[in-house]
């Protein structure tokens, strides 16, 4: 192949990585931004999103690109009720205490993770991807699915800023995290909202998961990823802003995708000792550095 | 007459696991040594957690740092067991040391994160130089090399001996660690910064402390860890291994000396009798943890001090 194919090839490897990255991500900082939640067990919404996407294609009959409408639809609102089940039954009774807050969402994680291996079994699902086409580009033929992923990301997206922005529901959770008291003085309710934004938190990395679960198989340790990569994208981003956010999953989706395709080719040594390991290192490293010496985050500015 | 009726417990305590060693079936006699060495990190982590407030996620490092001091400096530099023992506490307050010079910077949920990311970082380390370090896979320590002079650790009672002389100095420690002047400190630092700031006491400096010496603790119990069980793997540094520490001392009571062994004590045997009916021994930690947050946040020892005992160090 060309370079240049091999770049292009990269740079859609990379948006489709970014996209389903800024999704779940987006997720996780709506509920920081919000409700002031360090939510740990966010890969784990991922993960079941994606293990019932399996579940809801493997059940439903019909031809694959209805069963898998159906699961972008069920899906999420199966993940949110959950999330939403465990807000109101520990995080709110927690009065949404940061540091304990975060411990009873560890104790979700295994929960969730333990519940999974235990209903669905350790192998991971397939799930047939709805669309069936190849693209052509110039030296390679790329998956018409993985198009289709990136458009309903950046789809999903621009909903996301528009009900945010424009409507009601956003006004009322944009009120909500400026200031609660208050809020609650103009007759906003609260609780609802809080359960809400993390139903909604979890339900969008349901819809990543399952927009990934054709190009990636289902299985019930698949959270772990989605949620260091999150957190690092978040974190990069500056906590709680969601410009920041997609900003940052791009950078990092497109970074953790182009290395290893790209490297090798430009630098043959590549791979004797700079192994993916020690790239997860070093961004580790990274973005530990950046919470220390700029918490706001690299776009973000700081916050009074 | 007060500080008599706590080390007098502490000393019951001790004489009764002391006693209970000629009566335990050999299976218990394993399952206590190692409920002892998981108590001494419980410790460490309590003097972070419980009585200086740092809720850190990424102990498990500072024990890797003891457990792979221990195990690699027996198995690539023929160190002796006796010299392990040693260079654990020091590799792990050392770690604890330089992790806390940057993460101490941060507060709150910010440090979980930094200390949590840290200890990944360390986790990949070791799984990165494979060569040296086996993995996963892991570091068996030969029989030979687990003996302190003639007497060879593998066997059951002098493995329980050299758990209980550990348990037992870093119990005797904490306990005057927590009733010193400095641990009155930290404390002041838990329960108010901002107030113990204009005291003049520097927070930097009396976390850092805090910090280093849970370091020290938990790089013993690595050390001893690799000694007395004579395996070193890459899923002891895991974040699983962050996370035990926390459940134990929210378990037994933070802040309490004897809660993080109570933790550990009822905790083991819990996923063991658990793992016996089911092997989804993940959901009764799970549930532990948003039953103790949600419920007794406070912990067995702690709710008992609360309540009955308020003497209780």
């Amino acid at each position: 192949m060309q370079l240049g194919s091999i770049f292009l090839l990269a740079l859609l490897e990379g948006l489709v990585s970014a996209s389903v990255l800024a999704l779940t991500a987006c997720g996780l900082s709506l509920v920081f931004g919000i409700m002031r939640v360090v939510n740990v067990a966010h890969g784990e919404f991922f993960m079941l999103g994606a293990v019932l996407a399996w579940f809801t294609a493997s059940l439903m009959p019909g031809p694959p690109a209805l069963t898998f409408v159906a699961a972008l639809v069920i899906c999420p609102l199966i993940v949110g009720a959950v999330a939403a089940l465990a807000d109101m039954l520990v995080l709110k009774r927690l009065n949404y205490e940061p540091e304990a807050t975060i411990v009873a969402t560890i104790g979700l994680l295994y929960i969730l993770q333990q519940g999974a291996l235990t209903v669905f079994g350790p192998n991971a699902l397939p799930v047939p991807a709805p669309l069936d086409f190849r693209l052509q580009f110039p030296g390679f033929g790329y998956s018409g699915y993985k198009i289709a992923v990136i458009l309903a990301a950046v789809l999903l997206l621009l909903g996301l800023w528009l009900i945010l922005t424009r409507t009601r529901i956003g006004l009322v959770m944009r009120a909500t995290q400026i200031d609660r008291a208050t809020a609650r003085a103009f007759g906003i309710n609260v609780d609802r909202v809080y359960a809400g934004v993390f139903a909604m938190g979890a339900g969008l990395a349901a819809i990543a998961a399952v927009l990934i679960v054709p190009i990636q198989q289902a299985h019930y340790l698949m959270g772990a990823d989605p949620l260091l990569l999150s957190f690092s994208v978040v974190i990069i981003g500056g906590l709680g802003s969601l410009r920041g956010t997609v900003v940052a999953a791009l950078l990092i989706g497109m970074v953790d995708q182009m290395i290893p395709i790209f490297m090798p080719v430009v630098f043959p040594a590549y791979g004797a000792w700079f192994t993916p390991t020690l790239a997860k290192i070093i961004a580790t490293l990274v973005v530990a550095l950046v919470l220390v010496f700029r918490p706001q985050g690299l776009f973000g500015k700081r916050m009074a | 007459m007060i500080d008599r009726r706590a080390l007098f417990l502490h000393l019951a305590v001790l004489a009764a696991l002391l006693a209970a060693l000629p009566m335990l079936a050999a299976y218990h006699v394993t399952n206590i040594a190692k409920i002892m060495v998981l108590a001494v990190y419980a410790m460490g982590y309590n003097i972070a957690f419980g009585y200086t407030g740092l809720l850190s996620l990424g102990h498990a490092m500072f024990f890797a740092a003891g457990l792979y001091a221990a195990g690699m400096g027996i198995s690539l530099f023929g160190l002796s067991a006796a010299g392990a023992l040693v260079l654990g506490p020091v590799a792990g307050g050392l770690a604890a040391t330089l992790v806390g010079l940057l993460a101490l910077r941060t507060a709150g949920v910010a440090f979980m994160i930094v200390t949590l990311m840290f200890a990944q970082a360390g986790y990949l380390t070791i799984l990165y130089f494979v060569k040296y370090t086996r993995g996963d896979e892991g570091i068996v320590i030969a029989r030979a090399a687990r003996a302190i002079g003639s007497v060879d650790l593998s066997a059951d009672t002098p493995r329980y001996l050299l758990a209980f002389g550990i348990f037992a100095l870093a119990l005797l420690l904490n306990l005057a660690l927590v009733r010193s002047p400095f641990g009155r400190i930290m404390v002041a630092m838990r329960e108010n910064e901002a107030r113990s700031r204009m005291l003049g006491y520097n927070p930097y400096t009396v976390k850092l402390t805090a910090l280093a010496v849970s370091g020290v603790y938990a790089g013993a119990a690595g050390a001893a860890y690799a000694v007395v069980f004579g395996y070193v793997g890459a899923s002891l540094a895991s974040v699983q291994y962050s996370i035990l520490p926390l459940l134990y001392v929210l378990l037994g009571g933070a802040g309490t000396v004897l809660g993080p062994f109570l933790g550990a004590l009822l905790m083991f045997y819990l996923i063991d009798y658990a793992s016996s009916a089911t092997s989804a021994y993940l959901f009764i930690v799970g549930a532990a943890l948003i039953l103790l947050v949600l419920f007794a946040p406070k912990g067995i020892l702690g709710t008992l001090r609360e309540r009955h005992a308020r003497w209780l160090p």
